[in-house]
């Protein structure tokens, strides 16, 4: 299998998971959620400065059907997520095969 | 996993962050070393997967759930510093996007799950590797033996800043088994979760998987002598 076609499969797989059987997942509280319940400290879990936005609890604002509204929010947080961190590789690439890159780094191989 | 804002006070948290920085920092110099043309696409695709796998919770014992921490996994994959890199690019999406986890907490999350979780898990995988035979089939075992390892060692570390900064007086003894003991039960999905997509990778691609390189180098250096005789 080519890179580019193991890489379009995994992309593929990301959005069929994220997108489709994220809707499946169980909705009770997480372990450390479940902890805090139970020993008492949930309590001082404080409002969210980003608990607005319109991507927040992995609910797409305005979407009333709940399969396309959590599928939706899925979708783009993988595309955002890849983003990042394809921009961030872009960077430390061009970075490292820069000759510009000071030499005196003790960590320079 | 995902701690939100509130649970550990302001010093705490500020704290965590430093030293969260601190090891970003490190991770992005670390990592320039790392990337070539296969492992430059391979960061990207688990970060995204990781991202994914996040948005599973499985149900373990009454109501109850985990999830993919994906530390180890991505450890494996691509080595601990694009580990860390990639669950931390993971973290930060889902605190500014999502409201999942804190942005005051962003520092506690990348410490417990690109840090610790990551670090962890890889160590763990290494120290493993090394007693099973040296076949390509161990890694996915020995990514197995890291993933479920870092999930209940996160848990404590959160409990250790708890301990410290937590908000409520809580006996950090209690906490401490109910964390590891509910930990240890999602590091069995974790390790499940790890096993089958390294396994699957390795399958398919081996040498994409950085923790499947040092067996391939003693292949290809067979097959040197098998060509020059």
């Amino acid at each position: 299998m080519t890179t580019k076609r193991f890489a379009i499969v995994g992309v593929l797989l990301a959005l069929l998971v994220a997108g489709v059987l994220s809707f499946y997942a169980s909705k009770s509280p997480d372990g450390l959620q479940h902890v805090a319940e139970t020993k008492g400290f949930s309590q001082t879990e404080t409002q969210h400065s980003t608990a607005n936005g319109p991507l927040a609890g992995y609910e797409a604002k305005g979407v009333s059907s709940p399969h396309l509204s959590k599928g939706l929010a899925g979708v783009v947080g993988v595309g955002v997520t890849g983003l990042v961190m394809g921009g961030l590789v872009l960077v430390l690439r061009r970075q490292a095969s820069s000759p510009a890159d000071p030499p005196h780094h003790d960590d320079d191989r | 996993m995902h701690v939100p804002d509130g649970f550990l006070d302001a010093p705490t948290s500020i704290a965590t962050a430093v030293v969260a920085a601190g090891a970003v920092a490190a991770a992005l110099r670390g990592a320039r070393h790392d990337l070539d043309d296969r492992t430059a696409p391979m960061a990207g695709l688990v970060a995204v997967f990781v991202f994914a796998g996040q948005m599973i919770n499985f149900p373990v014992g009454a109501g109850t759930s985990g999830h993919l921490l994906g530390g180890a996994l991505a450890a494996v994959l691509v080595g601990p510093w694009l580990a860390t890199l990639s669950i931390t690019v993971v973290l930060l999406v889902q605190a500014f996007l999502f409201a999942d986890g804190g942005v005051t907490a962003l520092g506690t999350n990348v410490l417990l799950m690109a840090v610790v979780g990551v670090w962890v898990g890889y160590g763990v995988f290494r120290l493993f590797r090394r007693p099973f035979p040296q076949r390509l089939s161990s890694v996915g075992v020995a990514a197995a033996m890291g993933a479920f390892v870092s999930v209940p060692v996160a848990a404590a570390a959160f409990t250790g800043l708890f301990a410290v900064g937590g908000q409520a007086p809580i006996p950090v003894g209690s906490v401490l088994t109910a964390m590891v003991w509910v930990h240890l039960l999602i590091g069995i999905g974790e390790a499940l979760i790890t096993a089958l997509v390294v396994g699957s990778v390795v399958a398919v691609r081996p040498d994409l998987v950085h923790g499947a390189r040092p067996l391939l180098t003693t292949r290809e250096l067979e097959i040197r002598e098998d060509v020059r005789a």
